[in-house]
């Protein structure tokens, strides 16, 4: 069977299984929100830092002159099961097609992702066209609104950002933002060959202020807190218990402070490369090396374990909110058949002849 | 003459940053230039999609092989930034219903959340959990206790995967809990792994990168390391 065969059993199947999955029962995916109507209307004014600003009271729907539009919240299905066994005419709770999409995009998505498994394919190529361009932009609109709407354009022309775009900014002009703009136009000269020499300068400062910066935090944060944490004394005060004050020390702490001393003087001594490692330097490095292995090591493992309750997270929403086959927040009704389906498989593990040797286990 | 000018303006910008460091007057210096920083660093925004236009535009005119998928990365970036931008589907806040754009641009329900909730983070969560596979299969072929240090190594991962684990916690579960023997039920030498070696390891890895971080800072802000620059100097 050629890959293109395998392809097309492995859509159908899929198909046929997401078709009947999506008619059992109370069916899948599908998201459910309540609408509630906001409606606010002008009942004064107040002095803020010197300038009347409006102030609005929530008045009914329908008030004359009041502002309204409305608020959809998410709700778990078993809300909205709940509402329409009360009243099957309510439509205050009702299903949402843009959010309801989503899972279905999201799911696909990572089916998509997770086909790299198998092997380089079209629908991860897809998937990963789409972050391309999705984060750049996300990244590119959060710059906008977080930090050039409010800091740049807040401070260069403030009546105008606070009357249409942030008026809980505090807008004050401040002529020292042109520096910054100045700058970033210069930096913006990079996409004209004739002028990409200006950009030079932007990229000195961004260069310079980041040295600079990075010098005092790092010396700051790192070096100095570092070496202070570890040149502590090695006997370690035993812990006061209840109010009793503390008596003599603790050879465990200090034990472990000692082997903390060793291990962070012994890894210092292996990243020392201007002395040539042998004799008591080399053996001092080399048990620094033993610490380095050993950190690398509990790294390895902390990542792979991180790595896996991700890989857990995204199972976990696969088969809850898009294929609504677990439930273990209690969000909707269980999917009988499900249920049905997981008894039948505790059945059959109770009878088999495996079960005292997993009881054995704890499982 | 531009090159003679870049290198004043990062001796006097490193200069001021670290002078605002140590000296009580000038710490607000820091926190401006941080700021004009940031706003640099979005202004920077505008060079990476136009890299991003410029890369994919030309796969897409040359008709390059995959040119479609540059067509869905462009397409993807353009629904993004529009509807990020222009605030699609956001409500105003309460205390200012008079102003419609302002709401928050990733206010639940608005199209820009949608993007973020739906496609952005399933993708890059699933990309990340990927690793899991890869790395478990890299330890399979590369972890071999060979020496010392690679046994120090597969111990040290064994002992932290097993001690995080229910699995790890019922194995050494028959020692009990208040005995002197304690220390070596999996979660307990998990836990001592963290706070003695591998904070060792960890600090000594520290206190190096400062020492590098301070050392390259001061070689770029002296004008001795011009790389920057992108000459090779």
């Amino acid at each position: 069977m050629n890959q293109k065969q395998t392809w097309t059993v492995i859509f159908v199947v899929a198909a046929a299984l997401l078709t009947i999955r999506s008619f059992t029962g109370p069916g899948m995916a599908k998201v459910y929100v309540e609408d509630t109507r906001v409606s606010l209307k002008q009942s004064g004014e107040k002095e803020v830092d010197g300038v009347m600003k409006p102030v609005y009271e929530a008045v009914a729907p329908g008030t004359d002159g009041a502002i309204e539009w409305t608020a959809q919240s998410q709700v778990p299905p078993r809300v909205y099961y709940a509402a329409e066994a009360a009243d099957p005419s309510q439509t205050a709770i009702h299903l949402s097609a843009s959010r309801t999409i989503g899972v279905w995009v999201a799911a696909l998505l990572t089916l998509f992702i997770f086909s790299f498994l198998y092997r380089d394919n079209p629908f991860y190529k897809f998937a990963e066209a789409t972050i391309v361009g999705v984060s750049a932009a996300y990244w590119m609109v959060v710059g906008f609104w977080d930090t050039l709407m409010p800091k740049l354009f807040g401070s260069l022309v403030p009546a105008i950002v606070t009357a249409n775009f942030m008026p809980g900014l505090e807008g004050k002009s401040d002529y020292w933002i042109l520096v910054p703009a100045a700058l970033g136009i210069m930096l913006l000269c990079r996409l004209n060959r004739g002028l990409a020499a200006v950009s030079v300068i932007p990229l000195a400062f961004i260069v310079g202020t980041t040295s600079g910066l990075k010098f005092v935090s790092y010396v700051e944060s790192d070096l100095l807190a570092q070496t202070a944490s570890t040149m502590k004394s090695l006997l370690v005060a035993a812990p006061a218990i209840g109010d009793q004050p503390s008596t003599g020390f603790s050879m465990e702490l200090s034990i472990k402070q000692a082997l903390l001393f060793i291990g962070v003087v012994s890894g210092l001594v292996y990243f020392f490369f201007s002395v040539e490692h042998k004799g008591v330097v080399g053996k001092t490095a080399r048990v620094g090396v033993w610490y380095l292995m050993i950190t690398f090591g509990a790294a390895f493992g902390f990542t792979v374990m991180g790595r896996i309750a991700l890989f857990a997270a995204r199972c976990e929403f696969l088969f809850d909110d898009w294929l609504w086959l677990i439930d273990p927040t209690q969000n909707r009704v269980v999917v009988e058949t499900a249920v049905a389906s997981v008894n039948a498989l505790v059945g059959a593990m109770a009878s088999s002849p495996w079960m005292p040797a997993l009881s054995a286990l704890g499982c | 003459m531009s090159r003679q000018l870049a290198i004043i303006v990062t001796l006097v910008a490193g200069v001021l940053m670290v002078v605002s460091g140590f000296i009580k007057p000038t710490e607000g210096w820091g926190e401006d230039v941080a700021e004009w920083f940031n706003i640099l660093a979005a202004i920077a925004f505008v060079l990476g999609a136009a890299n991003i236009a410029k890369v994919h535009l030309s796969k897409i005119s040359a008709r390059d092989a995959g040119w479609g998928f540059s067509a869905i990365t462009l397409l993807a970036f353009a629904v993004t930034f529009a509807v990020g931008i222009m605030k699609v589907g956001v409500n105003p806040m309460p205390a200012f219903p008079n102003v419609a754009m302002s709401g928050e641009k990733d206010a639940g329900g608005s199209a820009f959340w949608w993007v973020y909730t739906y496609v952005m983070s399933p993708i890059t969560a699933t990309m990340f959990s990927l690793l899991a596979f890869y790395v478990a299969s890299a330890a399979f072929r590369a972890f071999r206790a060979k020496n010392t240090e690679a046994t120090l190594l597969l111990v040290a991962a064994f002992v932290v995967l097993l001690g995080r684990t229910f699995a790890g916690v019922v194995l050494t579960g028959w020692i009990p809990a208040d005995s002197d023997w304690a220390f070596l039920r999996f979660e307990n030498l998990s836990t001592t792994i963290f706070e003695v070696f591998a904070s060792a390891g960890n600090r000594a890895i520290i206190i190096g990168i400062a020492l590098g971080v301070a050392a390259t800072s001061l070689k770029i802000i002296l004008g001795i390391d011009r790389s920057y620059m992108g000459s090779g100097d």
